[in-house]
């Protein structure tokens, strides 16, 4: 269930034990009350907003800690309420008593999230900004530390915003036809026009969501499959890779067995390996799941260490797997570079090759270096993190250009633009409830500010 | 003691007025002069998108102004012809003579109802419930409902340039106590503006220099009754005309000079008819704007010039329409003008029209922040049928937003308040597709029946139509067209694929192309004109119309859960402070209505909807 919203809440914002500093943060009607009576320094009811202050926090006669406490009065917060932030100096334990006598001073302790959902309650955030915070907090790489923040500037609500008042303008420009129909000078929207109109809309809808999908698969890892044929090293290099990067793996219930999955972050990326027991316990997925399986699992995922002794010869076994490799999305491991290789690279029609070896320490870098050429983003910039924040998100785009889709349909079927007009109307629904707006008077806005009417 | 008091004699209070009266309620209508019932004192014409189809629900409803067009028709016109049926409308130019002399007759003629003249002062209120009026001259009328209607009298101003006049449209007298009057028992007063063009000496006019613009040659009648139209030979036109970079000159120079750039005025102007002066300040990349020379009867010589609406001193409206194309020698007969009235909150009205803060006190028009005659009199009306229904102790008539414009129009008003005066236009109807000009009978001539304002005759009509549809629709689905050479010739003529197996005559019309005329080759089909039409459409669009209705039904689904009155917002977690806050202010009746207010997201009426369902409270 929820919690109150007129009462005054506290927590501490930063990891416990990291840092000289640790900031406890109080937000509510009596946030400023309530720490002063705690704080010796100054009078904090009669200090201005967004001043700091210098004092001790004080439990009857004993010193807590030696502070800095920041006063925010509402709206102009985090929170549109008012907030104290109390810097503490003195560690872990000090903030910790801080905070208990904030709660026996009457604050309650915030649930997870709770400053957030303050935020986006009071308007001071729009549905993609709150989820952008709760992603930065989950963020497991960089390149979704970027996107996050992006997002929380407004960047994923820029994004909508501009198209929808393009789809606005459009829209109120078939209506003002409409509602005024006898006045010539107000250029008529013809069904052409209107289709070059649209198609501009679809491409850079279109280009939204493949940007947003690219990002959403580095963002939240790759899926990534090791397959080989026995005893050619699968599991070392999957055990390398483990140990070398910060890995984690679980264990998620199947149906047959339970599916172990592996999640290796290597700096950008992170790779969430595929059937990892599978390939620990057997050392021979082929084998064990069957050949038509390990296909089924080589389509869902989105990159594929193909591994192969190169120390062997090719076999017909090979060359059936490797006839159905995908290549943009395959490495082949030529693994065991440390004994005679008998496949060569030239053999082989890929573009990602590489040498491995797991016996050498750096023996993998090879296989490392590839996978970040593959997926690299380069260095980010503005236009790049402009991009739609979640799966959520993501849905309601694709949902919108499908609806794009029936109006090209509606339009080939010589459909009146009133009607067309109707379903636009849809998609800038669609589109609104990425942001969590929905149109009501927005067009009757537009129409009035662009067209000249009236008696 | 009367029924039913109507304060006003405008296009709201004569639809009131009558329905209360036919609905058996003694009614009477105080009217400040009688002179000027029904009176049209800014453009001569009725209807056009949104409003038309307004006209049509007043008429399919058992309402007046239809068949009252009808009667004063100088030409009409079907508009928007090449879009789709959802926005043909209906637009007639009417006799400013005929129209009132018509209505006036009409309100005489009506057993149950007295006309008396007189300006309302002030209002009986005992325990936040109406008692009756009191008048100028302090005679006390008593009342079991009072609804007022008082148009653009409240406290009016006229405006030309700088000079401000304390008066009504006709230099007539305002009402200058009705607004504190109100204000003392709890409304929020509104101060709104709206403005009318000059009008000029039909034989001043080059109209050889003019475009004309024609009525319609079919004849065309607003009223699913009458069949007052008007011949074609008989109609008089139109003449279009344009301003010019002379007249945009003019007008720059002089802007101080109007009452709405000099600050002479208060009130808020409505945006979808801005004057010629706001026309060419926002738009100056525009060249010129166009001017529509409109006749206001056949019995005198004015001619209304729309789309020149100013509030500029004569001598400069003189310049301004002299600079204009065949108005060089134009002789000015009544200068235009902008006029400043009071209105009331509309939030603080019920979806019925019955005020919130005083039971059986009613009020529709422009008192309510609308413009436009049509939005006046289907408000005007349904004020008349639900004071009668309370009176009656019976359930109002709310018409949903998927039923009827007037149904839009009032759920805007009562749901989201105007801040500018309103007028209807399509683009509010969400459910457009189903609010037709043909279908306006199909939708509300029950709802007249069962309240009691259509007669059996009428209603027995309406349900052969009704039969008749269905009918007509169960035979284009049996009967069959088979591929013989004879027909797939045809196809071909009228650009359709030929046929390769037989199909229905149903399946056939859904072809853009192909129209129910042609089925006349093929069929006998002895069935009406709007028989016919209504099939072809209901066919033609049929995608289009499932799409709506089901749209539609979710709304109602949402307008099926009532919201009780005691209901504390502040209790309900996770409800963004603002929507509490306008949620409070509006009260609203349904979650159906709340989910209009804006400011309210529907993450918020997710959440209230499971409050009510479940009742969230506080935890301590």
């Amino acid at each position: 269930m929820g919690e109150k919203m007129d009462d005054t809440i506290c927590a501490i914002a930063t990891k416990l034990g990291v840092g000289a500093i640790s900031i406890i943060r109080v937000s509510g009607p009596l946030a400023i009350s309530k720490v002063n009576q705690i704080f010796e320094g100054c009078n904090l009811e009669q200090e201005k907003s967004h001043t700091i202050h210098y004092g001790f926090i004080k439990d009857k006669n004993e010193i807590l800690d030696e502070v800095l406490v920041s006063i925010m009065k509402s709206p102009k917060t985090f929170t549109r309420e008012d907030v104290v932030e109390i810097n503490c100096h003195g560690g872990i334990l000090p903030t910790k008593r801080v905070l208990e006598l904030l709660l026996q001073n009457g604050i309650r302790l915030a649930q997870p999230g709770e400053f957030t959902k303050r935020a986006f309650l009071n308007g001071r955030i729009d549905l993609t900004q709150a989820e952008a915070i709760m992603e930065l907090i989950e963020s497991k790489n960089e390149v979704a530390r970027k996107v996050s923040i992006s997002s929380l500037r407004g960047s994923t609500s820029k994004l909508i915003n501009e198209f929808r008042e393009k789809l606005k303008m459009i829209i109120a420009s078939i209506e003002v036809n409409i509602d005024y129909p006898e006045y010539q000078d107000i250029e008529e929207m013809t069904e052409e026009n209107l289709k070059k109109l649209l198609i501009k809309l679809e491409k850079h809808l279109e280009k939204i969501i493949e940007n947003s999908k690219n990002c959403q698969l580095v963002k939240n890892g790759i899926q990534t499959a090791i397959i080989g044929r026995p005893n050619v090293g699968k599991s070392s290099i999957l055990n390398h890779l483990l140990e070398e990067e910060k890995a984690i793996v679980t264990s998620v219930e199947g149906t047959t067995r339970d599916i172990v999955e592996g999640e290796v972050t290597m700096d950008q990326l992170t790779l969430k390996i595929m059937d990892t027991a599978g390939i620990r316990q057997t050392e021979d997925v082929v084998e064990k799941i069957g050949v038509e399986k390990s296909i089924q699992l080589l389509q869902d995922a989105t990159l594929i260490l193909y591994v192969m002794d190169c120390s062997k010869e090719l076999d017909e076994e090979d060359k059936t797997i490797l006839n159905n490799l995908v290549d943009s999305k395959t490495i082949i491991v030529l693994n065991k570079s440390d004994q005679n290789q008998v496949i060569q690279k030239e053999m082989l029609p890929f573009s990602h090759i590489v040498y491995t070896t797991t016996l050498e320490e750096g023996g993998l870098n090879s296989l490392k270096d590839e996978i970040i050429k593959m997926f690299e983003q380069g260095e980010m910039d503005e236009d790049d993190t402009q991009l739609l924040l979640n799966a959520r998100q993501v849905g309601l785009a694709e949902k919108a250009k499908e609806q794009l889709n029936s109006v090209f349909e509606a339009l080939e079927n010589g459909v009146e633009l009133d009607l067309i007009s109707i379903d636009l109307k849809d998609i800038l629904d669609t589109l609104g409830m990425i942001t969590g707006q929905t149109y009501q008077d927005e067009i009757l806005d537009t129409l009035f500010e662009n067209f000249c009417v009236g008696k | 003691m009367v029924d039913i008091i109507v304060v006003g004699g405008g296009h709201a209070g004569c639809e009131a007025s009558l329905a209360a009266a036919r609905l058996g309620m003694k009614t009477l209508l105080v009217t400040g002069n009688l002179e000027n019932i029904a009176d049209m004192p800014c453009n001569p014409s009725i209807g056009g998108p949104a409003k038309g189809i307004v006209v049509r629900e007043i008429d399919a409803l058992g309402g007046e102004m239809g068949k009252n067009t009808d009667k004063a028709s100088l030409q009409m016109k079907l508009l928007n012809t090449k879009k789709g049926p959802a926005v043909w409308a209906l637009r007639a130019q009417a006799d400013k003579i005929t129209y009132p002399k018509e209505m006036r007759k009409t309100l005489e003629q009506e057993k149950n109802l007295e006309l008396k003249t007189s300006l309302v002062e002030d209002l009986i209120v005992e325990n936040s419930q109406i008692k009756g009026v009191i008048l100028e001259n302090k005679e006390r009328i008593l009342a079991r409902a009072v609804i007022l209607t008082t148009g653009t009298y409240l406290k009016s101003s006229i405006l030309v340039g700088s000079k401000k006049k304390s008066e009504g449209p006709h230099g007539e007298r305002p009402s200058l106590f009705l607004s504190d009057c109100l204000k003392k028992l709890g409304f929020n007063i509104l101060r709104l503006k709206t403005g009318t063009p000059p009008r000029i000496k039909r034989e001043s006019i080059h109209f050889d220099e003019l475009t004309k613009e024609e009525g319609s040659k079919e004849l065309l009648t607003f009223s699913y009754d009458s069949h007052d139209s008007t011949a074609y030979q008989l109609q008089v036109p139109c003449y279009l005309t344009y301003t010019n970079e002379k007249t945009h000159k003019i007008i720059l120079d002089n802007l101080e000079k109007s009452s709405m750039y000099g600050g002479y005025v208060e009130g808020i102007g409505p945006r979808y008819c801005p004057s010629i002066e706001d026309k060419v300040v926002r738009f100056r990349d525009k060249q010129r704007h166009q001017l529509f020379l409109e006749p206001e009867s056949i019995y005198y010589d004015d001619i209304y010039i729309q789309g020149l609406s100013t509030s500029m001193p004569q001598d400069i409206q003189e310049q301004i329409v002299h600079s204009i194309q065949g108005l060089e020698d134009a002789e000015i007969l009544k200068y235009a003008y902008a006029i400043e009235y009071d209105a009331i909150d509309s939030k603080q009205l019920k979806p019925s029209l019955e005020t919130k803060l005083v039971e059986n006190l009613f009020t529709a028009g422009q008192i309510n922040g609308t413009s436009g005659y049509e939005e006046a009199a289907g408000q005007g009306l349904i004020a008349g049928i639900n004071a009668s229904l309370k009176l009656q102790g019976k359930d109002p008539l709310i018409l949903k937003r998927n039923e009827a414009y007037i149904g839009v129009l009032i759920d805007d008003l009562v749901t989201k308040g105007v801040k500018d005066p309103y007028r209807l236009l399509t683009s509010r109807a969400e459910y457009r597709l189903l609010l037709r000009d043909d279908n306006a009978d199909l939708r509300l001539r029950q709802y007249g029946y069962e309240i009691g304002l259509i007669d059996e005759q009428r209603y027995q009509k309406f349900l052969k139509k009704k039969e008749d549809i269905k009918n007509l629709m169960e035979y284009l689905h049996e009967k069959r067209m088979t591929p013989q050479k004879e027909v797939n010739e045809f196809l071909k003529e009228i650009g359709s694929s030929p046929l390769n197996a037989g199909i229905s005559f149903y399946e056939l019309l859904k072809r853009p192309e192909f129209k129910m005329d042609y089925c006349k080759k093929f069929l006998p089909l002895p069935y009406e004109d709007s028989v016919l039409n209504e099939v072809e459409i209901e066919i033609k669009y049929e995608g289009y119309i499932q799409k709506a209705n089901n749209d539609a039904e979710k709304m109602i689904a949402l307008e099926k859960i009532k919201i009780p009155k005691n209901i504390h917002y502040q209790e309900i977690l996770n409800i963004a402070s603002e929507a509490k806050q306008k949620l409070e202010e509006i009260k609203p009746e349904t979650l159906g209505q709340a989910s209009r207010i804006s400011g309210v997201n529907p993450s918020d009426i997710a959440i209230l909807s499971i409050y009510l369902k479940k009742g969230i409270k506080k935890h301590d």
